[in-house]
């Protein structure tokens, strides 16, 4: 095995050039398939987080009796289709309020638990049920209004859908793209390396002892690219997260788990594994005639 | 695996013998009818025009080819029977020395002699020790760190010399090895050569070289069009 690994460094430090290219490419695949995958975890948390989230908001009059609201809750809970209530007070809005305002003392000056109206969240089974559920409220008529946050997870199915879609083909063209790079170059140096795979058949080598510096040469650009791309991306997501954070507002999504991180490692390491094998294999199968 | 130097040791068997050898390019015969058997330990020239023949005979040897009839046989085994897993084991014990030396231009001398006993998968240990004894043997020990180009035609012959014989193989096959060099190297190679032989290991040399022939006298095989000519011992080139 360590001969086969000097003679895998040697291929690699003869041809410096091609070896760059190889692991270039094998780089921005990766980059590519990670920039994917974290937007299409991102957005599957996000679209979780929302579909979780009391999805449909109804606003008490002013006067509404304990009893209206027990009563509205009681209704709502007989319905298959709500998954939770929770009844929001005056006072636990206020200190909604300060908790999101904490760092504007003027807006907390403002307001008092008297202007801001008392409320339901109200949790489905699924964003196809709030429609009907808001439709019902608003016949309520201890209900001032109804907030449907609909549209949001709307937006974000179909984003998430258009982010696999397009990732997925993406991935998938660039892997097999990959794939190819690595068959080409590894043809190429075995082509180049002719004579000396003639001498060393002549000299009694094992058809295994020549074919296996190609193979794990291939794994290695493909494990350089995938290593170097989590690197690039980790660093990314680490130094943005504070920015993006505020963009994301309540959605905990950034820093991200170390072990999601951990996982991606895991699978990039895994898919270039294969693609640098099954490249530089179909090529020695190919043009390496022992 | 083909052990030839166990089953060569008797001194009265052939080493190798050709049993109605044919090879057919095509429809062009390379070598007709071949029969011939050569002991442990001689030292045969294979002689005759371009296109006799001299070069497919000992690719046939390195099982490089198969031929189209007959039979191979080296020490017990019949070579062209082998299994293409069993061809690299019997290539380790077959020395092969070439024209265009074929020595790989990116490695040092030492690289390129240490690369037989790499491939036959001996230790670093014991290839630096092989290498060294080699080489120091046949005199380039002093230009171990060099590069093919940094050397003479003569000097390259030498390593490649070096790296036939530095997994001690029972047979040393040199394929026109004098003919990039000049006289007085050629001479030089054609000592070293002899000098293994005097060893006991068995060398075949074809060649075109009339003087280095005579000078000799050793066992001179001509083929021509593909046929033996002439089998002699102590023979000359004419």
């Amino acid at each position: 095995m360590s001969r086969t690994l000097e003679f895998m460094k040697r291929n690699i430090r003869r041809t410096p050039f091609q070896a760059i290219a190889a692991s270039m490419v094998m780089f921005l695949t990766f980059l590519a398939l990670q920039t994917f995958l974290i937007l299409a975890a991102g957005s599957q948390i996000t679209l979780r987080y929302f579909e979780s989230k009391p999805q449909v908001i109804a606003f008490f009059k002013e006067g509404t009796t304990d009893a209206d609201i027990t009563t509205l809750e009681n209704a709502l809970q007989q319905e298959t289709r709500v998954t939770k209530t929770k009844f929001i007070s005056k006072n636990d809005a206020l200190q909604v309020y300060r908790d999101r305002n904490k760092n504007d003392p003027a807006l907390l000056e403002l307001v008092t638990a008297n202007i801001l109206p008392a409320s339901l969240e109200i949790s489905t089974q699924t964003p196809e049920d709030l429609q009907p559920i808001a439709e019902i409220l608003k016949k309520e008529p201890v209900v001032s209004d109804v907030i449907v946050p609909e549209d949001v997870v709307q937006t974000l199915t179909s984003a998430t859908r258009i982010i696999r879609i397009v990732g997925g083909s993406t991935v998938v063209f660039l892997l097999i793209f990959a794939t190819l790079v690595i068959m080409m170059i590894i043809g190429f140096k075995i082509r180049i390396k002719r004579t000396e795979i003639e001498i060393m058949r002549l000299l009694g080598a094992s058809p295994s002892f020549i074919r296996n510096p190609f193979i794990l040469e291939g794994m290695f650009y493909g494990i350089t690219g995938a290593v170097l791309a989590w690197i690039l991306s980790y660093a990314l997501l680490w130094y943005f997260a504070p920015f993006l954070q505020g963009y994301l507002g309540e959605v905990n999504l950034l820093p991200a788990s170390p072990l999601f991180m951990l996982a991606l490692l895991g699978g990039n390491l895994t898919l270039a594994l294969l693609v640098g094998g099954i490249g530089s294999f179909v090529a020695v199968r190919r043009y390496l005639r022992i | 695996m083909v052990k030839l130097r166990k089953q060569s040791s008797r001194q009265s068997s052939a080493m190798i013998s050709f049993q109605n050898v044919s090879k057919k390019f095509g429809s062009a015969f390379a070598l007709e009818d071949i029969n011939l058997e050569i002991k442990q330990g001689e030292f045969v020239f294979i002689v005759g025009p371009s296109g006799a023949g001299k070069s497919t005979l000992l690719r046939i040897l390195t099982r490089e080819i198969l031929p189209s009839e007959g039979k191979v046989v080296i020490g017990h085994e019949d070579i062209t029977k082998i299994k293409d897993s069993s061809i690299p084991h019997f290539r380790r014990q077959v020395g092969v020395v070439f024209q265009d030396f074929k020595l790989l231009d990116d490695r040092t001398v030492f690289e390129n002699v240490a690369l037989t006993l790499e491939v036959q998968g001996k230790s670093d240990g014991e290839t630096a020790k092989m290498v060294e004894h080699t080489l120091k043997l046949v005199e380039i020990w002093d230009k171990r760190n060099l590069f093919p180009r940094q050397l003479s035609g003569g000097e390259q012959q030498r390593t490649a010399i070096a790296r036939a014989i530095v997994g001690k193989p029972d047979i040393v096959l040199a394929d026109e090895p004098t003919g990039d060099l000049d006289p007085k190297t050629a001479w030089g190679v054609i000592q070293l050569l002899n000098e293994i032989n005097s060893w006991g290991t068995t060398v075949l040399m074809a060649t075109h070289n009339q003087e280095i022939v005579n000078t000799l006298k050793r066992r001179v095989i001509k083929l021509k069009s593909g046929k033996i000519a002439s089998d002699n011992k102590e023979g000359k080139y004419e």
